[in-house]
């Protein structure tokens, strides 16, 4: 018999976000769970383990084992099979999640265009690249090459720096004006500054402004790229890219949640448009950390039934939303981008699906069904952003389960019988 | 008869032309297969399709090509569609997924079993051959099968395509004779020699053919056919794990139960190492939501005769729909009441198959031609369940 359990609150996501929603929950004495894929409470940026703000991160961590919140870590949502009830699968058994309020804090994921020899082996997300050094990748005297968008790009490069790589450039698309217009609004933000300083002035000379990687190559894996502005290629051994981020919108799609331009739709008090369902952090828009937690606290009240102090919190999530537009205008990817790719070069991994093969469909329905494009395990993870970027096709329908499980985990009889 | 004329553009310069032999409402594999074979002997043929080339029930279906002997009108549909396929497979570009996996109708019991003689009897003396596996014969040709089972019929000539793509290679082989297409609109309206499309747009044609699946009723009222959704789940890669498309004999059973919803085991090896899993049939109107219950009983009857499936991986369940009819033949034919009105459409669970059959009669129709089988059994208004 599949184990059943039941909440007031559930919290899925046990990001910034999440972590806020369920500390903030608990405090008003509900029953509590918060659910994560990792092993561990903390999310993304936790993960990654990145520059000063991780200990930050650290501290909610510590504060959410003394919540009382249950932790229910290594689960994986994979199906939302009716209203008030959730399946989550471990690597080995299934459980089923019963709640009354339900709080989706799932955070995003990186964004990954496609550009000639974005496949070659040791081209990675930044986020990829971190983790592997973080669990005992040597980069000592290693040439790497970081590109892309964002203020990550600077902060993987320190700490990529910390671990002994030879960091050769660092390559940023945003033109150098956004980028002071940008750095010249955050005397608003005093705890960023930090992250906009460098934007401009350092790191060294190593930092390319209005730059991008065109292609990479090397014959069994990567061995240099070469950049729009230059006439040379740069010799290297990784390239970490960093496109900005995509919100996780399979869940929220599944229950059904009403999503605009790319984002759930969330009111002042992060109700989604499902009853007792809350959407907090990035799925509601990429902003980073302080946006995250600000919108987790509010969920958490709203979802505990106190939406008094939720309003208190409306002048600071203001103020992030503004800050999380900012990023946004600076960093918004240039139309030139979307030009790198060449008929060759493929676009949808899982199932080897080349530009040329898609660039006459309008519909990413009719693509997907005529190429295979998005029909790998992975399920348009990864080209489902990038072919909305380059061809403008919208999200497609979200069907369970959301990661692939073992046929005997569908065959759950206590699933069927919830029906 | 109706003559071969064609009807030429007569607005000089302009775009589409308003007249046309021949117009296939729907975009189906069913309406690509009639426009394949009505561009054969017309120039002027338009197909109509508000969606995806081949997005409704022809993607959601498993594309097993299919001997079927439940009644002779139906096998002679099937084997006659079946030859056409073959007859293709050479011209058929790689994506359409062709593979000539056969069938292994497979015994649970000896009650199931007793069957197996009289079908491969009838099957050898229609032309179609057909096997008998002993178990251990059974166990050699598909490991992955469970211990204890009866024993099997193996129909070597059965095949699997990828629907979706055969259906675009159909249509753009009509394209090359100079069908048109039209898509992105509704059809409203349709017979006496014309259709209406949603923005108003009116089209004449000399046959019209309602190519609209599971929907035809809403453009012909009153056609006997109804809404039978299907599940299916689909698996990672895994070559090599089964070889044949893989049914229960009880199949027949659960595929002519029409009240309730049942369940059977149907397992097919994609040309990716895919299985594709299926199948279950109910009543539920056009409800496409993933009935978790169903799903669960479909694996366990998979399980029952794969035990090793629960190890592997799933990465989707869909739904779809079968158009049925009363007695389970697909209607083909013109309408009594307006011969120009031809309906191509009610093909349930074996339109994948049966497409090209069908659009060889609606050509051999509209051409004046014999049909190599008899089209009586399918003509419009003699569906009636028996
Ligand atoms: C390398 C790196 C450095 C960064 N540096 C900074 C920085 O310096 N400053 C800054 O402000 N921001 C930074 N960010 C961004 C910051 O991490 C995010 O803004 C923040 O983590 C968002 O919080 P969140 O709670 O909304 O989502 P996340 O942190 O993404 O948390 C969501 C969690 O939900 C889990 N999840 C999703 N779906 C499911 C499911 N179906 N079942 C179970 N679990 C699920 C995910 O695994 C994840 O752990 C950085 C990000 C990275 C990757
Ligand atoms: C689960 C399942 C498994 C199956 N397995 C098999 C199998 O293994 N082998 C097999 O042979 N068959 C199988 N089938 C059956 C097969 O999929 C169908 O019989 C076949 O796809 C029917 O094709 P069609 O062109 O008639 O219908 P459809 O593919 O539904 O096409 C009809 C088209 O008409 C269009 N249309 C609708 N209304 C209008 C309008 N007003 N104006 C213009 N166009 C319109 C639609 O958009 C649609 O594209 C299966 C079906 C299901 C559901």
């Amino acid at each position: 018999m599949t184990e059943s359990r039941h909440f007031d609150v559930l919290v899925v996501g046990a990001g910034p976000a999440g972590m806020a929603a369920a500390i903030t929950a608990a405090s008003g004495g509900a029953k509590v769970g918060i659910v994560d894929e990792n092993p561990q409470p903390g999310g993304q940026i936790f993960r990654a383990k990145v520059g000063k703000l991780a200990p930050e991160v650290a501290k909610s961590v510590e504060k959410l084992a003394a919540s009382g919140v249950e932790l229910l870590n290594g689960l994986t949502i994979v199906d939302a099979p009716q209203p008030g009830v959730l399946m989550g699968a471990t690597h080995k058994s299934m459980i089923i999640l019963k709640y009354s309020k339900l709080i989706l804090a799932v955070g995003a994921r990186e964004l990954f265009l496609p550009f000639p020899g974005w496949t070659l082996p040791n081209v990675m997300g930044i986020g990829g690249l971190q983790a592997l050094v973080k669990s005992g990748l040597d980069v000592r005297g290693k040439r790497i090459v970081l590109s892309g968008s964002g203020p990550l790009l600077i902060a993987v490069g320190a700490y990529l720096k910390e671990y002994g790589a030879e960091v050769m450039a660092i390559v940023e698309q945003a033109s150098t004006a956004n980028l002071a217009r940008f750095a010249a609004g955050m005397a608003k933000y005093p705890s960023k500054i930090k992250q906009g300083t460098p934007l401009i002035f350092g790191v060294g000379r190593l930092i390319q402004r209005g730059a991008w990687v065109e292609s990479a190559h090397g014959k069994d894996k990567l061995e240099s790229v070469k950049l729009n502005k230059s006439v040379g290629s740069i010799q290297c051994e990784y390239l970490g890219c960093s496109f900005g981020f995509v919100p996780n919108l399979e869940l929220p799609m599944l229950i059904g949640c009403q999503v605009v331009d790319g984002f759930v739709k969330v009111d002042s008090l992060q109700n989604t448009s499902i009853a007792n369902v809350f959407c907090a952090g990035e799925p509601t828009g990429i902003g980073g950390i302080e946006l995250s937690v600000v919108e987790g606290k509010i969920a958490g009240f709203t979802a505990s039934g106190h939406t008094e102090r939720a309003q208190v919190l409306m002048p600071e999530k203001q103020k992030w939303q503004a800050f999380s537009r900012a990023l946004d205008q600076a960093f918004a990817l240039r139309e030139e981008l979307r030009g790198l790719v060449e008929p060759e070069t493929i676009v949808c991994r899982c199932e080897d699906v080349r530009h040329r093969q898609l660039k006459g469909y309008d519909c990413g329905r009719e693509a997907k069904l005529h190429t295979r494009c998005g029909m790998g395990p992975c399920q348009g993870r990864v080209c489902g952003a990038s072919t909305r970027f380059l061809y403008g096709w919208e999200h497609g329908t979200v069907r369970p389960p959301l990661v692939p499980v073992p046929l005997a985990g569908l065959a759950n009889e206590e699933q069927g019988k919830t029906k | 008869m109706p003559s071969k004329t064609s009807h030429h553009n007569d607005h000089g310069g302009g775009s589409l032309s308003t007249k046309f032999d021949a117009i296939v409402v729907g975009g189906g594999i069913v309406g690509c297969a009639c426009a394949y074979y009505l561009s054969q002997s017309f120039q002027r043929v338009l197909v109509i399709e508000p969606g995806p080339i081949g997005g409704a029930s022809t993607a959601a279906g498993m594309g097993h090509i299919v001997v079927m002997d439940d009644s002779p009108a139906q096998f002679a549909l099937t084997y006659y569609s079946q030859q056409l396929w073959t007859g293709l497979v050479s011209q058929m570009p790689a994506d359409c997924e062709y593979r000539p996996t056969g069938t292994m109708w497979v015994a649970a019991d000896d009650e199931e079993f007793s069957h197996v003689e009289g079908k491969r009897k009838f099957y050898e003396s229609n032309g179609v051959k057909a096997e008998v596996l002993s178990p251990a014969e059974l166990a050699k040709a598909e490991p992955q099968l469970r211990d204890g089972l009866a024993g099997g019929l193996r129909i070597p000539s059965d095949s699997v395509i990828y629907p979706v793509t055969a259906a675009g290679w159909l249509l753009s082989e009509a394209k090359r004779n100079g069908a048109e297409l039209i898509q992105g609109k509704r059809a409203t309206k349709m017979g006496q020699r014309s259709v209406h499309l949603e923005d108003g747009t009116q089209f004449e044609a000399d046959f019209v053919i309602n190519a609209a699946g599971g929907h035809a009723p809403l453009l012909t009222p009153g056609l006997p056919i109804e809404p039978r959704k299907g599940h299916l789940v689909i698996t990672d890669r895994y070559p090599g794990f089964v070889h044949h498309q893989l049914i229960e004999l009880g199949y027949l059973k659960s595929a002519h139960e029409m009240s309730s919803e049942s369940v059977a085991f149907n397992a097919q090896p994609r040309a990716t190492g895919q299985i594709l899993l299926g199948s279950s049939r109910q009543f539920v109107g056009w409800n496409s939501e993933v009935d978790r219950k169903l799903v669960t009983k479909m694996v366990n009857r998979a399980a029952e005769y794969l035990p090793g499936i629960q190890q592997l991986s799933g990465i989707r369940i869909w739904t779809g729909f079968r158009a049925t009819t009363p007695n389970k033949l697909p209607i083909i034919g013109a309408m009594p009441e307006d011969p120009s009105l031809l309906i191509a459409a009610g093909h349930e669970g074996l339109g994948i198959t049966t497409s090209l059959a069908t659009g060889k009669l609606i050509a051999d129709w509209a051409s004046g031609s014999k049909s190599v089988i008899d089209p009586a059994p399918y003509i419009p208004g003699g569906h009636h369940e028996h």
